[in-house]
């Protein structure tokens, strides 16, 4: 089973790769680690002309500390996020997220870029790159430009990326004390991909009050995206266990939930709203050490 | 249009045009003739394709040749001298780790490259670590206990076995 006839191309810089995509546009795909690429151009769903490889830039990959931030490179791969320390210590959500996503092998090849650039509806980094309130850095032959999470992902497979542009890094604000953040997810048993999948990020004050809080869901919805009604039910409250399930039900007001032969929408929404309630639970307790 | 590559496989760098298109796998199985590097469900789940590279498991299936030029790729094939066994091989086989055989060779590299990067697993990681390897023939206590045994002989300084070595099966 192999994908169509392309032409491949490796850049060997940003500025390479952005030349490529202006000279191919619509034509063109990057490739990174391709593990979300390559399974879909292999059932001729996409059949690129051109594909840039941009493995082979460098500067791509890597963790860095930037004081106030965290910032990953786009080629980071989520074996690397799993494992790294900056990552677990300072970004614990992003390394537990990075854990579950597809299996060992996959987790070698595919890159953080990669899967938010392609956006799969049921992937899982979307939740915890929202609740991370997490800019992300793209560059085109403009130049470059941020995007905040919340205005990154737009529908399947589409997010505010143009066609000319490639993602080179997320940058993640440091957390405060005092909070806690957990990643929940419900697996289809097949796939590994999440059919639904909550990630919370919770910061307490000295007295136990909710002093932030952001969720992420993702799974649920065509685009992944907050849960406002339960970040606002919860803010001010002190954590407890009946705050908590109070603001989880409300996790799904206002979505329009994803039904196919996995789950139906109501069993997503019911899902969703459990996982929000587990997801805050943890990362409470998390917060209060 | 070809495409030239250097792909050192097993030790050796080997030279080849190949099609941009071309998986990994094929490049292995039909050009090198290395058929330990199994194609299985083709969709990056199974992973009876697995092979390392530069010492990490990847999906054979899910990689085009191209994408690996000038690093080194290790099959199955050039896990231990010809003629023996790797010692993770040698705890497959002593502890009846393989039923069809299959998955076998993806089994093996996983639980080769996990006990590179943690020679101590507990039961939980092995499993963990071989969630991208499916036996359909659903041994899988077999191959945990494997990958123990593995992970013991290993830490005792193990060396490759000679195929035709009778003294360890206990059966």
């Amino acid at each position: 089973m192999n994908p169509a006839t392309f032409a491949y191309h490796r850049a060997d810089s940003v500025d390479t790769a952005i030349a490529l995509l202006a000279q191919y546009g619509e034509e063109s795909k990057l490739i990174a680690g391709g593990h979300s690429l390559l399974p879909i151009m292999k059932l001729r769903l996409a059949a690129p002309a051109h594909l840039i490889d941009i493995t082979r830039i460098d500067g791509l990959d890597g963790i860095r500390d930037e004081g106030d931030r965290l910032v990953i490179g786009a080629l980071t791969t989520h074996h690397a996020i799993e494992r790294d320390d900056l990552v677990r210590t300072l970004m614990p959500l992003l390394a537990e997220t990075a854990s579950v996503v597809g299996d060992r092998q996959v987790r070698n090849r595919g890159t953080i870029g990669g899967a938010l650039a392609h956006a799969d509806a049921a992937a899982d980094y979307p939740a915890a790159i929202l609740a991370l309130n997490a800019e992300l850095i793209a560059v085109g032959p403009e130049g470059e430009r941020g995007i905040s999470a919340g205005d990154f992902f737009l529908d399947f497979l589409t997010t505010a990326l143009t066609p000319a542009e490639l993602l080179t890094e997320i940058r993640i604000p440091k957390l405060p004390p005092r909070t806690g953040s957990n990643y929940q997810k419900l697996a289809n048993q097949a796939s590994g991909y999440a059919v639904a999948g909550v990630a919370a990020v919770v910061t307490l004050d000295d007295g136990g009050v909710v002093a932030d809080v952001r969720v992420g869901i993702t799974g649920t919805v065509a685009a992944a995206r907050r849960a406002a009604a339960t970040e606002s039910a919860l803010m001010g409250k002190q954590a407890d266990e009946a705050a908590i399930q109070q603001a989880a039900d409300l996790a799904t007001e206002g979505l329009e939930p994803l039904a196919d032969l996995h789950a139906s929408a109501e069993y997503r929404l019911r899902v969703t709203r459990g996982l929000t309630r587990r997801a805050l639970t943890a990362a409470v307790a998390r917060a209060r050490g | 249009m070809r495409v030239p590559v250097t792909v050192t496989v097993n030790g050796t760098a080997q030279r080849a045009e190949v099609e941009p298109r071309q998986l990994l796998v094929q490049f292995l199985r039909d050009d090198l003739g290395l058929t330990g590097a199994h194609i299985g469900c083709e969709t990056s789940q199974c992973g009876a394709c697995t092979v390392l590279l530069d010492g990490a498991v990847i999906k054979s299936c899910t990689t085009l040749t191209v994408q690996v030029d000038e690093q080194a790729i290790t099959t199955i094939e050039g896990l231990a001298p010809r003629g023996t066994m790797h010692p993770v091989q040698h705890a497959f086989w002593e502890e009846h780790g393989l039923q069809c055989g299959y998955c076998t060779p993806g089994m093996v590299l996983s639980a080769v490259a996990l006990l590179a990067e943690d020679p101590h697993p507990d039961e939980g990681e092995i499993r963990h670590a071989i969630e991208g390897n499916l036996c359909r023939c659903t041994g899988y206590h077999n191959i945990v206990r494997s990958i123990q045994a593995a992970a013991e002989k290993l830490a005792a300084g193990a060396a490759p076995t000679p195929v035709n070595g009778r003294s360890s099966p206990t059966t």
